[in-house]
């Protein structure tokens, strides 16, 4: 079974190579003038007020709680697909109950208005 | 020296070196990716102990959701991404004596348990612990109970980071 | 020479037996070996999609495109490269150098990552871990990391700002999306992307149109592309997350998108579209890399279509098409295509197929109805005329108006 993820382990290694390599030939070829101007940030032309660090919507931070437990959920439910056929019918009502109380949260969360954007 | 030893070692140099770097980081987003590379570390652990289910996980859930959350916590947060304060007290030398302590009672109860030298037996032919999983956790006599009360839990903790993060009127 | 990727893997195997290594280090060098073909492969194709792409917009919108360079304009792309290699390369003031280099790397690092469990044919496939499917996921998992990494590192608000609102369409898409992929996993019993193409007899796509339908717009809104194209609204945010990177930089983001784009097509053919099978495909293995590579591409051009037909989606309409209705729907549609596949064990292949096409096209007649509905609804609550704002308002006033 590791001979299978021998093959992955050697992408992971040899994957950003090609990248990599793309980068440094700009770097021999490419012209390097950095001015004040140029490397300024660009935000339309205009000059950038304050701080990167501004506050942004929280809300992007409920969202990625509820996707928080689907995810992990979801993870669950592969080993139960895989397993279908040794399984009774038993064992895939109690698969489908477990998605049924995640569908609770859903809810839940749907009628607190998490999911609203405002 | 096997090649899965060395391997293993180099893992473990990264995963232990990252995690050290994410308490050391003054930057907090560097320290939050830092950490997304130590929990990488442990996913190819997992693959070293032939199970690559666990190493999927580990990478969905925890760098995928966990590690997301963390740098979107840390993101709409304002000014804690520099914390200039001091990183350690004056508690620190029993702490360090302390870690060493256990370490060493580690390494010397591990030394003399004979079981940790058993060589793991491969699967036999046609086994797939995946399969295996899958139907012990909706097996009535092995895992169902903690299956479901998994997907309560879950509810609940859903339920209760809604309640806490938005009960704000 | 019906087989000549297997044919050279084991005249390989033999030669370097013959130099006396070892069965181990001969599996390291092949795998290596596979790797550098596949990854090179891959982005040579890559390089081709620019031309692809361009000519297929410029199709859309009544132009000619590229069309100078080689018959066609087939060597603008070259062009292209060569450009973007000559372009000065800017790091904007401010910005986190190393996270801000390693961005782009990972934008494309983790898109060739993914075609290591793709298989291209009976015999050509990279690896055939048990966990294929998911596998697919985890590495999309850290694609969504490096984009908040370019977000962060640029020191831009517009950058930051733009790589908040990919990541949560990323991570909302992904949860009907990874749901689609169960039901194909469910039909199946494996993760496994090479038996998952072995099993289907009968395409995924007959089997469970909604999840491919479902499948297909959570790719378009993983790649962030039109109608999900908010992370890089021109007219708001410049061009999101990527907007300091300029040369080479830029170009890896450009590289990576087209060539996830594909991938997307490729993983849809995967699933739904029976991968490799094709007439001939067991026998001849070669045919099979053809065949996926034509699925492949048809469906990159729907993914195209779809980009260049639709108008851009507002956030809130995008998250709560996510939320409200993609996830219950493909919750619903997975609780019951499990239980009608447990139901019918042991029934002909036919009457299984037959039966799962008709509660799939059951539950979308039910649910086109009910969009139809509500956005009858939404067109009313829309035509109706506003009520006129009284800039002083007269405390009576509102008690006469309901008297008349």
């Amino acid at each position: 079974m590791l001979n299978d993820w021998l093959f992955i382990g050697l992408m992971l290694v040899i994957a950003p190579i090609f990248p990599i390599a793309a980068l440094i030939i700009p770097r021999i070829l490419a012209p390097k003038k950095p001015n004040p101007l140029k490397t300024q940030t660009y935000e339309c032309g205009i000059e950038t007020v304050g701080d990167t660090w501004v506050q942004f919507k929280a809300q992007y931070y409920n969202f990625a709680l509820v996707f928080l437990v689907f995810d992990v959920e979801i993870v669950f439910l592969f080993p139960w697909a895989v397993a279908f056929n040794q399984l009774p019918l038993y064992g895939v009502i109690v698969g489908i109950l477990f998605i049924e109380v995640l569908v609770i949260g859903l809810i839940y969360a749907w009628r607190k208005g998490i999911l609203e954007w405002s | 020296m096997s090649p899965i030893q060395i391997i293993f070692i180099l893992v473990s140099a990264i995963t232990l070196g990252s995690a050290l770097m994410v308490v050391t980081t003054r930057n907090m987003v560097r320290a939050a990716l830092w950490l997304v590379l130590s929990l990488f570390g442990i996913a190819i652990h997992f693959v070293l102990l032939e199970v690559g289910f666990f190493a999927v996980a580990q990478v969905i859930i925890y760098i995928g959701a966990i590690a997301i959350l963390m740098i979107f916590a840390i993101m709409l947060t304002r000014r804690i991404a520099q914390d200039p304060g001091p990183q350690t007290n004056s508690t620190w030398p029993i702490a360090a004596i302390l870690a060493l302590g256990i370490f060493g009672l580690i390494v010397f109860l591990v030394q003399g348990w004979e079981k940790a030298a058993i060589q793991p037996s491969p699967f036999p032919a046609g086994y797939d612990p995946l399969r295996e999983l899958g139907v012990a956790l909706v097996s009535a006599n092995q895992y169902l109970i903690p299956f479901e009360i998994a997907s309560i839990l879950l509810l609940a903790a859903l339920i209760g980071a809604i309640i806490i993060a938005w009960d704000k009127k | 020479m019906a087989d000549p990727v297997t044919f050279i893997a084991k005249w390989l195997e033999g030669y370097l037996a013959g130099l006396g290594l070892s069965s181990g280090w001969i599996s390291v060098i092949q795998a290596a070996l596979g790797v550098v073909v596949l990854g090179s492969a891959v982005l040579l194709v890559d390089i081709f999609l620019v031309w692809v792409e361009r000519k297929v917009v410029a199709r859309f919108q009544d132009r000619l495109g590229p069309n100078r360079l080689g018959p066609f304009g087939l060597f603008q792309p070259i062009a292209d490269v060569i450009k973007l290699l000559l372009k000065e390369d800017i790091t904007p003031q401010g910005a986190d150098k190393f996270v801000y280099n390693l961005a782009p790397i990972l934008a494309l690092a983790t898109v060739i990552i993914l075609w290591a469990v793709i298989p291209l044919s009976v015999t050509v496939v990279g690896s055939t871990i048990n966990v294929g499917a998911l596998y697919i996921v985890a590495v999309g998992a850290i694609g969504t990391l490096g984009i908040i990494m370019a977000g962060w590192a640029s020191n831009n608000k517009f950058a930051l700002l733009g790589a908040f609102r990919m990541v949560a369409q990323m991570i909302s898409y992904e949860v009907p999306m990874v749901i689609a992929i169960l039901i194909p996993v469910i039909l199946a019993k494996s993760m496994s992307l090479a038996d998952i193409v072995q099993s289907q007899t009968v395409w995924y796509i007959v089997l469970a149109p909604i999840a491919a339908i479902v499948f297909l717009i959570g790719a378009q809104a993983e790649l962030g592309r039109a109608p999900f194209d908010l992370s890089e609204a021109e007219s708001e945010i410049v061009a999101g997350f990527h907007i300091e990177y300029t040369g080479m930089k830029f170009g890896l983001f450009y590289a990576g998108e087209l060539l996830h784009a594909l991938t997307f097509g490729g993983l849809f053919a995967t699933f739904f579209l029976g991968g490799w099978r094709g007439w001939g495909a067991e026998t001849y293995p070669i045919l099979g890399i053809g065949y996926f590579f034509i699925k492949a591409m048809v469906m990159y051009w729907v993914i195209m279509w779809i980009k260049y037909s639709f108008p851009r989606v507002r956030i809130d309409q995008m998250l709560s098409f996510c939320w409200k209705f993609l996830t219950p729907l493909i919750l619903t549609v997975l609780s019951i295509t499990a239980i009608l596949d447990k139901v019918m064990t042991g029934l002909p292949y036919w009457i299984y197929v037959l039966v799962m096409l008709l509660s799939n096209l059951v539950i979308l007649y039910f649910v086109i109805q009910a969009v139809g509905r509500y956005a009858r609804k939404e067109r009313q609550k829309v035509a109706e005329p506003e009520k006129i704002r009284v800039a002083f308002p007269v405390k009576s006033s509102t008690s006469t108006s309901q008297a008349s």
